[in-house]
């Protein structure tokens, strides 16, 4: 059973169709980098994998659980950081930590345990009793990962997780997420390329809603002829592009 | 309560005293409290041993203290996107939406015990029924549940605080003033009896008022909670709602 099972996803904001007939599944072990250019559809459709947004059709099953019928096993098993790693900015970041524990059903000792195990894996701890609102961008996004791995999840889902983070942070994530991967089905989504070399196991490309690529990092050099991941990114999107400027011709 | 209350519970706590928003709060309130009690309510010239003054202004403070406290409510959460964080733990949004006014009643109370020096003030200068004072401070503390449901609700539809806020009052101010001639003499002409009777019992004042004279009337005790509970689920519908848009 794949970790993350999602079916015909489908999402209509009005009349923007932001997502269309999305189906792919995550196996345990697996680091999927969603990729695509902004508006692509990208944070849509986590949220829905998440159960923040309900799929206007299509469903998605994480370990077997489905989101729509299931939402509360389907978010006790995911860790999710959230685009922008939104926070209360006037709790400390300890606070903070021990209210996701605590709704995560954690309580006294093994709270304490566990907070203290996050804190130490994404080094927060000279910044424990700063208010989140006083945080750099960085240190912000470190806590946004925190709260996601507190209970130890099956599955993880992360909206740029690097975004905004200096050269040294982003190297720090990425091996966090390359050691973890084993044990985990994380799916990423991000802009920068390079990203994928470093970290992902497996890549899709979205734009306008759509899956245009799903394949390994190897198979993606191999959309270009030069071996690049710009390259065969640009590649990939602008036949998309193309194709669908004939569509509309026509 | 469970486990998943309480922890918001103590959150939204948390925030308030952690913010400025409390002690303005509680400090306002219990200022103007004190003003309308002593002189639009004439505590001293009446000689009478009784809080009737100072009770008797408190819909109208809550009218616009309590949208003051309800409209950051949801409307925060969907302004900086943590309702996205608090949406995808494992909470139900009925939960949430308990937790939330839950500490929001809390709050009210912790304010309106504040006012305990006017209850000394009133027992020092006479011999006031103290069983008519309490249900009073029941009733004002309902009362303000009351607003408090609405508020949270409405907070709920809009990421703006200020229209969460305008239309909070709106809609507090036409449940207090569904008792009043005003409202009613526009229905009175054509609708049925019947009709004038329901809008005349949805107001505020009716239910406060009797038990602001110390009768703890069980249909008045229904009435609040029948009206929070109406105004919760209507919350719980909004968030729902949200989630398909």
């Amino acid at each position: 059973m794949p970790a993350i099972e999602v079916k015909g996803l489908d999402k209509r904001f009005g009349p923007i169709h932001a997502v269309r007939n999305v189906s792919f599944s995550v196996q345990q072990g697996e680091v999927l980098g969603f990729l695509g250019p902004n508006g692509a559809g990208k944070s849509t459709t986590m949220k829905m994998i998440t159960g923040f947004l309900e799929p206007t059709d299509g469903t998605v099953l994480v370990n077997g659980h489905d989101v729509l019928t299931d939402p509360i096993r389907v978010k006790a098993s995911i860790g999710y950081l959230p685009e922008g790693a939104p926070a209360y900015g006037e709790m400390t970041v300890r606070r903070f930590l021990e209210f996701v524990a605590e709704i995560r059903g954690y309580k006294g000792a093994e709270q304490r345990q566990r907070v203290d195990r996050v804190v130490e894996l994404v080094h927060l701890d000279g910044v424990l009793n700063q208010t989140v609102e006083t945080l750099s961008k960085g240190f912000k996004r470190r806590v946004g990962v925190a709260q996601a791995l507190l209970h130890d999840p099956q599955v993880l889902v992360m909206d740029e997780p690097t975004d905004g983070l200096d050269p040294n942070q982003k190297h720090e994530v990425r091996s966090l997420i390359k050691e973890m991967a084993e044990h985990k089905a994380i799916v990423i989504s991000t802009h920068i390329l390079e990203e994928v070399d470093a970290v992902c196991s497996r890549a899709i490309i979205i734009a306008a809603g759509q899956i245009l690529f799903d394949g390994t990092p190897e198979e993606l050099k191999s959309q270009s002829e030069s071996g690049d991941y710009d390259d065969a990114f640009r590649a990939i999107t602008s036949r998309f592009y193309a194709g669908q400027g004939e569509a509309t011709q026509s | 309560m469970n486990n998943n209350v309480s922890a918001v519970l103590k959150r939204e706590l948390y925030g308030y005293f952690h913010t400025p928003v409390a002690y303005v709060f509680i400090i306002i309130f219990l200022f103007l409290t004190g003003i309308f009690c002593f002189y639009l309510g004439a505590f001293y010239e009446r000689g009478q041993a009784d809080l009737e003054p100072f009770f008797h202004f408190h819909p109208w403070l809550y009218l616009f203290l309590i949208p003051a406290i309800s409209m950051r409510l949801w409307s925060e959460e969907r302004k900086t996107g943590t309702i996205e964080l608090l949406m995808t733990l494992p909470i139900t949004v009925t939960d949430a939406v308990l937790g939330k006014f839950l500490a929001a009643w809390c709050f009210t109370a912790v304010a309106l015990a504040l006012t305990f020096p006017i209850w000394i003030t009133v027992n020092y200068l006479g011999d006031p029924d103290n069983t008519v004072i309490l249900a009073g401070y029941l009733g004002s503390l309902l009362m303000a549940g009351g607003f408090l449901a609405i508020g949270s609700c409405i907070s709920a539809l809009s990421k703006s605080q200020v229209i969460a806020f305008v239309i909070s009052v709106v809609i507090c101010f036409l449940f207090i003033l569904s008792g009043f001639p005003l409202v009613l003499d526009f229905f009175q002409g054509w609708a049925p009896q019947a009709l004038v009777d329901v809008i005349a019992s949805l107001s505020f004042l009716t239910h406060f008022d009797s038990i602001n004279k110390g009768v703890i009337d069980l249909r008045d005790l229904i009435y609040y909670l029948v009206l929070i509970s109406f105004w919760l689920y209507a919350n719980v519908v909004v968030i729902d709602a949200r989630k398909a848009l």
